[in-house]
């Protein structure tokens, strides 16, 4: 304990419970649920904790290991609330159920702090379990390793907070009664599993990329909860190079966030982007893991997308971008996930390299499995209008913009479109 | 802990050929290899939905009806009951369900009567 701390204000001291729970909420959690083998104690004991700390740390002092006092104090709370769980069960015995005996004590061996491993792991692991909904896992790795409230994540998602306590509840109800487990897969497993993980942090990032839909400090927000759920899990699998590629990924996709929109709200392409006011040094950073990743030789979706990010990232301009090479990683990228979706980008990449009509031909071989997707419409218009056909570029548009469902994004197809029809 | 795997597929026609001797064989060499692996606790394939007659008792009257409750697209052929560790195991076996291959396979944790009792 820092003593002379005493008179802190509220206000700090509240800043600084909020920054420890939020580093700290996961471990913690993690230890709890090992320890009381139970996912809804852990959650209220340490809650319980978090109470007390704003008014214990305003009169003592913050003290030295803020996570070892929460996890300290939630264990004491979660045995006194299993004790009155029990000293309830033994009252109703008496009551109804007279020859009953009282169930035993329950045990506790809290172990010494020292002999805390990183439990947050497995805490990942039983979060992203494939038995449980992608929606769940989602909920659940924010609630529980990022520390993110229920209203938090159902503000995030656009449900209600009843909504989400009742999602979390299932999923902890379901972990509870199908006895999903709390380990580390075995190796056979484990690379499924991992991928699950990766797929978890990736959607949270996603959400919070959407361009302009809700509010974009709480979009913000959940792009920085997925960074920092692929930092922590690089730190817990250090040797996996999917896990290096999508924190890669993330660091330079949110590089450039400030450049995605303008000053209207409006879209702006990458083509378009005021590359001096992307986050260079992050974008840097995310060149530098991926290439260490890529050197293990072991290639992924994640890696390759990285790569393919970081090349756009320290391209001086559009022109200039390394195009054959991008082409490349999207053969490459085609090649492990033969999606229309990678297509469509490797054919953009392609066009950019060798000319409007390569892309073009690419693009015909989608037109089945993306007929309803506007960026398969978008891209034909973009390329149509550079190799001179303005007529075919309209008409791409106006495909566009039956499908087409974020406004920012129908706000900039239709301001195409015009200029395509003045072309 | 016991989980049931509750084997659901399309309903064969009338018409359709038996199983063939592949087919069984798959069943006999799965059911042996639970009862190897020491999680078999039982299993066992149902007749045909047409088989079925449904039971319900409604102001103290019984009354059964022929087939089952509600029309469905897949129905239950067969069920075993397995012990795991938790629903990993149980879900490995559910892979490894003939069954699997073509219709699918619902596993659902039982809960233990004697538990519940008082």
């Amino acid at each position: 304990m820092t003593g002379p701390d005493a008179g802190a204000p509220d206000r700090a001291v509240a800043d600084r419970l909020a920054e420890v729970v939020r580093d700290e909420h996961g471990r913690v959690l993690s230890v709890l649920i090992r320890e009381l083998r139970d996912f809804d104690l852990a959650e209220d004991a340490l809650a319980d904790a978090v109470a007390e700390a704003l008014p214990a740390w305003t009169r003592d002092g913050i003290p030295d290991r803020p996570g070892g006092w929460l996890l300290t104090v939630a264990r004491r709370r979660g045995i006194d609330r299993m004790r009155r769980a029990d000293a309830a069960r033994r009252a109703v015995a008496k009551l109804d159920l007279p020859g009953v005996e009282p169930a035993a004590e329950d045990v506790i061996v809290v172990e010494p702090e020292s002999a805390v491993v990183d439990e947050r792991l497995r805490l990942m692991f039983t979060c992203c379990h494939p038995a449980l909904s992608v929606e769940a896992q989602i909920a659940l790795t924010l609630r529980t390793i990022a520390g993110l409230t229920a209203g938090e994540i159902a503000r995030a998602f656009l449900v209600s907070e009843a909504a989400m306590e009742r999602r979390l509840g299932r999923a902890r109800a379901k972990i509870r009664d199908a006895n999903i487990p709390y380990r580390i897969p075995p190796d056979h497993q484990l690379p499924d599993r991992l991928g699950a993980v990766l797929h978890v942090i990736e959607l949270v990032f996603n959400e919070g990329y959407l361009p302009a839909i809700g509010d974009a400090l709480v979009h913000d927000a959940l792009c920085e909860e997925a960074i920092r759920l692929a930092r922590v899990l690089l730190e817990l699998v250090p040797d996996e190079a999917e896990a290096m590629g999508l924190l890669a990924l993330l660091e330079v996709q949110h590089a450039r966030r400030r450049t995605r929109v303008d000053a209207t709200g409006a879209l702006v392409t990458l083509e378009h982007q005021d590359r001096a006011r992307w986050d260079h040094a992050a974008i840097a950073a995310g060149a530098t893991t991926v290439e260490t990743a890529l050197r293990r030789g072991t290639p992924g979706r994640y890696q390759l997308q990285a790569a393919i990010a970081a090349l756009h990232g320290t391209a001086a301009t559009w022109g200039d971008t390394d195009w054959p090479q991008i082409a490349a990683l999207y053969g490459e990228l085609l090649r492990l996930r033969p999606t229309p979706v990678v297509a469509l980008n490797r054919a953009v990449a392609v066009a950019m390299a060798q000319g409007p009509e390569a892309g073009l031909a690419l693009l015909a071989e989608l037109d089945d499995a993306l007929a309803g997707y506007h960026l398969l419409h978008a891209t034909r218009g973009e390329l149509s209008l550079r190799a001179g056909r303005a007529a075919d570029a309209v008409a791409a548009f106006d495909r566009a913009l039956e499908s087409v469902t974020n406004e920012t994004e129908r706000a900039h197809l239709v301001r195409r479109r015009a200029e395509a029809a003045n072309a | 802990m016991q989980y049931m795997l509750l084997i659901y597929s399309e309903p064969s026609p009338a018409d359709a050929p038996p199983p063939s001797a592949e087919e069984m064989q798959a069943w006999f060499d799965y059911t042996d290899a639970m009862k190897d692996a020491d999680v078999f606790v039982a299993g066992d394939p149902l007749h045909g939905i047409e088989t079925a007659t449904t039971v319900r008792v409604r102001d103290g009257q019984a009354v059964s009806t022929d087939g089952p409750f509600a029309e469905t697209k897949e129905v239950l052929g067969g069920y075993y009951i397995v012990d795991t560790e938790d629903i990993d195991g149980a879900l490995h076996w559910a892979e490894r369900c003939p069954g699997a291959q073509w219709g699918s396979i619902e596993v659902r944790p039982m809960m233990a009567m004697a538990e519940l009792a008082p």
